[in-house]
């Protein structure tokens, strides 16, 4: 993307979003659209990132938190005095609750020098809500997930207590039900437990 | 960072740390029972870079945390995004590091020194020198070098070597960043050419074969400073003693993790998924000091060291040098307050209150009046 005058209007921002997660990358990329901007890049494999940022010359970065590539972001500000647009990360001195909502939702903005506060702020809150928006389904989906990999493991268990031990339906669900609150553990767990060991002793392989 | 928080956080400590074998002081005295003896409950949370390490300290996320030297020296002289003061009490780690090459450059160091001896930063910094000036008359393109992060001490003694050989860090190499993890496979791939960085990823490039390591931070800086805990100053204010029992678990752990016979127990903990996530064997080499160098495995005294003569003090000079070496590569111009300000960042008498209450004391008349590199100490 060639690099142009400064732009006059904020969707003429040309914005990077750094996330591995392509569907994360995705929905803040769409957002951004919405809002009006135009030049949005995504990059989710982090080969040769470096050559790739200076080759795009964003005016702002946008990337995720569990990214170890944001000390190689910020060297783009340091090291290099190669790089002539040096960035830095954005911080909002005059509100401190911003960069703490930022960091918590798991997500942090870097902006070349001189360019506003109001515009990149605007960036920085969408990329806010949509990080927390998708933290949210990504435990209800999570959760959903395991409660039915729960629910399969306690039929097989059940089956397997059934068997070995004579008892009934009941009886089995009642005794691994004790057993987790004796031992706080989730119900799962003792499932877990008792199908491995049971494929353990019967040679047969998960 | 509000009062709130510091209130609840009597009991419970929150450290950051990044998975690095140098993040042992913390990692035992949470793991090894030596914070619950003070009354404490660490909970420790492995981070994926030292930007987010330095963001979840200064907004309150973490009550301390592993942090390389120089950082709370960058966020004083306001090169961090935030304000936010940080004290950093003790060294938790000195040594760690080692440089690291491709085979094909430690073929061409041979090639220009045939006499080069590794570990020994003026024969291998000669030999260095000749391999960049062969490259250089063939046309290519400059040797690419990678450390973790600007303000570390990675950076500044990779620098500091190349420049005592010649070699210009600006000019005659790129040096970048690249997160630890990625430096094996990128040297493997040969997006780079070497890397600066603390073990075990230099014996781990070595032992997979695509690494030579050419020489460890001992040689080029004897019992050097790598990273220290770091706290928020106005943390430190408010919460005195938790900061002074928490320095008395961290000294345990840190004699504990220097003590040959725990080497074992210590191996196992550091290479376990839930710390670093490496083989054994490639967290034994830092701790023994026997590193696969890139002429043989040889035995490097004081390779890591976590507590070994008074280490856990930040001696002056050495605080000093990070600051002058972050001028000498235009990080910062330094104020004529430097001084008093490093004074305020390392201040020790936290450290000293909880070593007396152990019964260590700290010899500050044997303190060097400059850091003592490589090319300074007399031979």
């Amino acid at each position: 993307m060639p690099r142009e005058a400064a732009p006059s209007d904020p969707q003429d921002l040309a914005i990077l979003v750094i996330d591995e997660d392509e569907i994360r990358a995705s929905i803040i990329e769409e957002g951004l659209r919405e809002a009006g901007h135009q030049r949005v890049a995504v990059l989710a494999d982090m080969r040769n990132l470096l050559a790739r940022i200076e080759a795009l010359a964003p005016d702002v970065i946008v990337i995720d938190l569990a990214n170890p590539n944001r000390d190689l972001v910020e060297h783009l500000s340091h090291v290099s005095r190669a790089v002539s647009r040096p960035v830095a990360m954005f911080v909002d001195q005059s509100d401190a609750g911003v960069m703490e909502a930022a960091i918590s939702a798991g997500v942090s903005a870097y902006v070349v020098d001189g360019l506003r506060k109001d515009r990149v702020k605007a960036i920085l809150d969408m990329a806010v809500a949509r990080f927390q928006a998708y933290s949210h389904l990504r435990e209800e989906l999570e959760s959903t997930r395991r409660a039915l990999e729960d629910r399969k493991l306690i039929d097989r268990a059940k089956a397997i207590l059934m068997k070995l031990r004579g008892l009934g339906e009941e009886e089995a669900y009642h005794l691994m039900r004790r057993t987790a609150m004796r031992e706080n553990r989730r119900m799962g767990e003792i499932a877990r437990s008792i199908v491995s060991t049971a494929n353990l002793i019967t040679g047969d392989e998960e | 960072m509000s009062a709130g928080n510091t209130r609840i956080l009597h009991e419970r400590i929150r450290i950051g740390f990044m998975p690095l074998l140098d993040a042992a002081v913390p990692v035992i005295a949470a793991r090894a029972g030596f914070a619950r003896r003070q009354g404490l409950e660490i909970e420790l949370v492995r981070e994926t870079s030292w930007a987010n390490v330095r963001d979840r300290l200064a907004i309150g996320h973490f009550d301390a945390a592993h942090l390389l030297a120089p950082l709370p020296i960058a966020a004083a002289f306001g090169l961090t995004p935030y304000d936010v003061p940080l004290l950093a009490p003790m060294v938790l780690a000195s040594g760690g590091n080692a440089i690291t090459v491709a085979r094909h450059v430690w073929e061409a160091m041979k090639a220009a020194e045939p006499q080069v001896v590794a570990n020994d930063p003026v024969s291998t910094g000669r030999a260095l020198k000749g391999a960049i000036e062969a490259r250089k008359a063939r046309g290519e393109p400059p040797l690419a070098f990678v450390v973790v992060h600007p303000f570390s001490s990675h950076n500044y003694e990779l620098r500091y070597w190349l420049a005592a050989a010649g070699i210009d860090p600006e000019r005659d190499v790129a040096i970048a960043i690249l997160p630890p993890p990625y430096m094996g496979d990128a040297l493997a791939a040969g997006r780079i050419d070497g890397f600066c960085v603390g073990d075990p990823w230099n014996s781990r490039a070595a032992r997979q074969g695509h690494g030579a390591v050419i020489l460890t931070k001992p040689a080029i800086w004897p019992r050097s400073p790598d990273k220290v805990l770091a706290v928020r100053s106005d943390w430190a204010e408010a919460n005195r003693d938790v900061l002074r029992k928490l320095l008395i678990a961290l000294l345990e752990s840190a004699r504990w993790c220097a003590d040959p016979q725990n080497r074992e127990i210590l191996v196992s903990i550091m290479a376990d998924e839930s710390v670093l996530g490496v083989e054994p064997e490639d967290v034994l080499a830092a701790l023994s000091g026997r590193m696969p160098l890139a002429d043989g495995e040889r035995l490097v005294p004081g390779m890591l060291e976590f507590e070994a003569g008074g280490a856990n003090r930040m001696r002056p000079a050495d605080a000093r040098f990070y600051a002058g070496q972050m001028q000498r590569w235009g990080q910062v111009e330094l104020p004529d307050d430097t001084e008093a300000r490093l004074a305020r960042i390392f201040a020790t008498d936290a450290l000293e209150e909880a070593a007396s209450a152990l019964g260590i004391s700290f010899d500050t008349s044997a303190d060097p009046t400059e850091a003592q590199l490589f090319d300074r100490i007399p031979r």
